[in-house]
């Protein structure tokens, strides 16, 4: 006879949850990119070698992401779960023999809030996390995303077990539809109406697509999850099909990110072998199968249609409009794309029930979103709020302000698509809504904040440039726009703006607008008109007083040393690559403006603040 | 061998050419296997010139525009020899506002390229990249596959002297 699908996921929960039992004692170690870099793996290595040097039995679990990337590398130690974070090599001795042996903790190694100047000494205590609600992504913290019977061990495809044993396709959907979840790759949608387009759609096979492409230039939340917590999407994936009636899967993943292949190619050879992927999952006569494509490096392949080329091996163009993909997709088949945190949401709406979830964030946006919350800020990292948290919470709270004292100038959200907000919107909740009301968008949910020393004018160029170079060159309004709106705030930024420029800009933002096929064309002009609409100031100091006040735009500026608070310790001639500083030593120093490529080198290694940019 | 080889072979060992070929052969069945071959015809081949695009153009029996124009469209793709090192700079909008710009205009001009160029002596190719989930770390400089994070423009000739 068959075994439910459902007990029989339970059953191999519940041998687990002996081996993770509440007293076991283990250390979770993030093993995300930006611990990497910080030497992470290195610790880990240096733990385990240590680990049995003094014959201790102690498990290392190299996990992904814990989202403080600012303080890596960390880790934690269960089942105190004491966390340590910027732990070095060195410090692995103690560890092992201070905390892991007796019990003690190594005050150093904890993490002090700048502001009370308490030692903290768990996760949650940290003002970071404290009003974080991370379902989605806290679970990254607590897997090694390589092991299946992780992922199980913390109730995963306890909710595929559920759909397929309790809930019809319908079901499914009308509990997504309920929950009101929506997609979190940028426009928003609600995934429930696309799942029942695609499933009433006439065609077959019919597909379901993890979008994986991150485009966004400035945000690293999908990729943390694919890389951390593979299961999470393939299980959300497994369910969408099962509600679509898709046969088969694809993930398109950013060809940047090779260990988000390595872990998802890892996951379904897993996921399969443990029969729950493939044919008849869970022994029902319901068969699907995934497979991963990889991108080539352009970002309108984020687009659904570009997408679809794309996996078709063509040139990644955008075809016809959006709203026809459930019918005509990939292979002109019926066809459910969703972003990965979208796909990762799935599983957690089937296993609380949609009224938990539709319980968390406001009227129109419900759950949680997760932000890449970088820039001048802090506590750099990524960060998981319920809908409706305000800008103001994320960036002081959790953010804990702007780096040196430094005054806060904007927030850019969105992307290439999205937009600048100033400080006086701060307090507008966050979610779909509300930030497009204000000329942004939630885009994939980088949040890139922005301090005095940030030109909104050259910011709103950097995406103008990269937008100029990513279109696919197949609409005229977004290929010529765009290049034009680009020339002009290089212009300006060059200090040959002419007046009546900001208005132009504006008349070119409505044709690329409204002339656009796709959403690229289409919210292209959106970093341009966020920033004229709130900082135009600085766009008429540019063009009218040839002065950039953030003191960025290069031909608008001038490097000097201030004579009086020179001391001539001779730093600055050290690390000028072009060597335009000179001087006597003990007397004040020059620099050769002609030479000056104005890096600003020197200013970072005046301890005197002598140098002045004008 | 085929009288297209010796073209080929003036690039590329006889190795290099026989892993392409068997590439080619690997995916000539599978719908949308052009950029799969593509892919790991650069790995094996380190860069994609005309010669060998006609290869898997026959191969995969396409018309040689169709290849060119997915190569030129997508990013990922050279058509240039690469240097032995390759410095990519996070341009992604963290390491933008942090002072990303200023170290690509210091590598330009200490290599004396652009962008996407690599040096004559065929040491270092010097690219850009859109954010390595590295932020907390801008401005981020990867050389090869070390990320090398909060560099400033005066530290980059030490960061550099590392590699030779
Ligand atoms: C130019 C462009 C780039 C896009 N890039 C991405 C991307 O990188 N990731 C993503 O999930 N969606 C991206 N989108 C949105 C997708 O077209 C699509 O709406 C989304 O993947 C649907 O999933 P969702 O409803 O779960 O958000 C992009 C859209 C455009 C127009
Ligand atoms: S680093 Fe500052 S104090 Fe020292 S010589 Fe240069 S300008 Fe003067
Ligand atoms: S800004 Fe850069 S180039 Fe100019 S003087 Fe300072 S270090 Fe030298
Ligand atoms: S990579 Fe370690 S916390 Fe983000
Ligand atoms: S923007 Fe450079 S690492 Fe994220």
């Amino acid at each position: 006879m068959k075994e439910n699908p459902d007990t029989q996921a339970r059953r191999v929960q519940d041998d687990l949850r002996l081996n993770y039992g509440p007293n076991k004692k283990f250390i979770t170690i993030c093993a995300g990119t930006g611990c990497r870099a910080y030497g992470s793996l290195k610790v880990k290595d240096a733990l385990e070698a240590e680990l049995k040097k003094q014959n201790m039995n102690v498990e290392v679990l190299a996990t992904g992401c814990f989202g403080f990337c600012e303080k890596g590398p960390m880790l934690v130690i269960h089942p105190d779960k004491y966390f340590y974070q910027q732990v070095k090599v060195e410090d692995v001795p103690e560890i092992v023999s201070k905390t892991l042996a007796k019990g003690e903790v190594i005050g150093r190694l904890l993490y002090r809030d700048p502001d009370t100047k308490k030692t903290l000494f768990r996760e949650e205590d940290l003002p970071f996390y404290k009003k974080q609600l991370r379902v989605v992504f806290g679970r990254n913290g607590m897997i090694d995303p390589t092991r299946i019977d992780d992922y199980l061990a913390i109730d995963g495809y306890q909710a595929l077990g559920k759909a397929l044993s309790e809930m019809t396709p319908e079901g499914v959907i009308s509990e997504v539809k309920k929950a009101g979840l929506r997609g979190r790759g940028g426009g928003g949608f609600h995934a429930a109406f696309k799942w029942e387009g695609a499933r009433r759609a006439h065609g077959s096979p019919k597909y379901v697509i993890a979008n994986g492409d991150e485009g966004d230039p400035g945000a690293y939340m999908d990729r943390s999850l694919m890389e951390g917590n593979p299961h999470s999407i393939i299980e959300g994936m497994i369910i969408g099909a099962y509600a679509v009636g898709a046969q088969d899967g694809y993930i398109y993943v950013r060809n940047e990110y090779p260990l988000a292949v390595t872990h998802l190619t890892m996951a379904i050879a897993s996921a399969k072998e443990a029969g729950l992927l493939g044919k008849n999952i869970l022994g029902t006569n319901f068969s699907f199968d995934i497979h991963i494509t990889k991108g080539a490096g352009a970002f309108v392949c984020g687009e659904s249609s570009a997408l679809f080329a794309s996996i078709e091996g063509r040139a990644g163009e955008p075809r016809a409009k959006y709203v026809h993909a459930v019918e005509k997709g990939l292979w002109d088949k019926p066809t459910a794309l969703n972003n990965v945190e979208t796909w990762a949401n799935v599983p957690l709406i089937i296993n609380r029930g949609a009224d938990w979830y539709a319980a968390i964030g406001t009227e129109g946006s419900k759950g949680t979103k997760i932000f890449s919350l970088v820039g001048k800020i802090n506590n750099t990292g990524l960060i998981e709020v319920p809908m409706g948290t305000t800008l103001y919470e994320i960036i002081y709270d959790m953010g804990g302000g702007i780096p040196n004292g430094r005054k806060f100038k904007a927030v850019q959200t969105g992307g290439p698509s999205g937009g600048c907000i100033p400080e006086s919107l701060l307090d507008i909740p966050v979610d779909f809504d509300k930030l497009y009301e204000v000329g942004s968008m939630m885009g994939s949910g980088g949040m890139i904040v922005m301090d005095d020393r940030s030109c909104m004018v050259d910011v709103a160029r950097y995406f103008l440039a990269f937008l100029q170079e990513e279109s696919c060159g197949k609409c005229v309004p977004c290929r010529e726009g765009v290049r034009r709106m680009n020339n002009i705030l290089e212009d300006i930024c060059a200090g040959k703006g002419r007046e009546g420029d900001v208005e132009l800009l504006e008349k070119i933002a409505t044709g690329v607008a409204d002339g656009s096929l796709c959403a690229l064309g289409g919210s292209a002009p959106n970093p341009v008109l966020s920033t004229i609409k709130y900082f135009r100031e600085e766009y008429e100091a540019h063009i009218k007083d040839h002065r950039c006040p953030a003191g960025v735009c290069k031909a608008l500026i001038t490097y000097s040393i201030i004579p009086e608070k020179c001391t001539g310790c001779g730093l600055c001639i050290k690390v000028c690559p072009t060597q335009a500083t000179s001087g006597e030593k003990k007397k004040a120093h020059k620099i050769n403006n002609d030479k000056c490529t104005r890096c600003g080198a020197c200013i970072e290694s005046c301890k005197f603040e002598a140098i002045l940019v004008k | 061998m085929k009288a297209e080889d010796t073209e080929l072979l003036k690039e590329f060992t006889k190795e290099q050419v026989a892993k392409l070929n068997s590439i080619i052969e690997k995916f000539k069945s599978k719908p949308g296997g052009l950029i799969p071959v593509l892919e790991e015809a650069q790995v094996a081949l380190e860069y994609i010139p005309i010669s060998v695009q006609k290869r898997i153009a026959t191969g995969l029996n396409l018309p040689l525009s169709r290849v060119y124009g997915v190569v030129t469209f997508y990013s990922f793709f050279t058509m240039t020899p690469r240097g032995k090192h390759t410095v990519r700079v996070c341009l992604g909008t963290a390491c933008y506002v942090r002072g990303g710009k200023a170290l690509t205009d210091t590598l330009e001009k200490q290599f004396g390229i652009k962008q996407g160029e690599t040096t004559p002596d065929r040491m270092f190719t010097l690219e850009s990249v859109r954010c390595l989930g590295a932020c907390g770390l801008g401005p981020v400089i990867v050389v090869d596959e070390d990320v090398h994070g909060r560099i400033k423009p005066g530290k980059v000739k030490e960061v550099l002297s590392q590699y030779n």
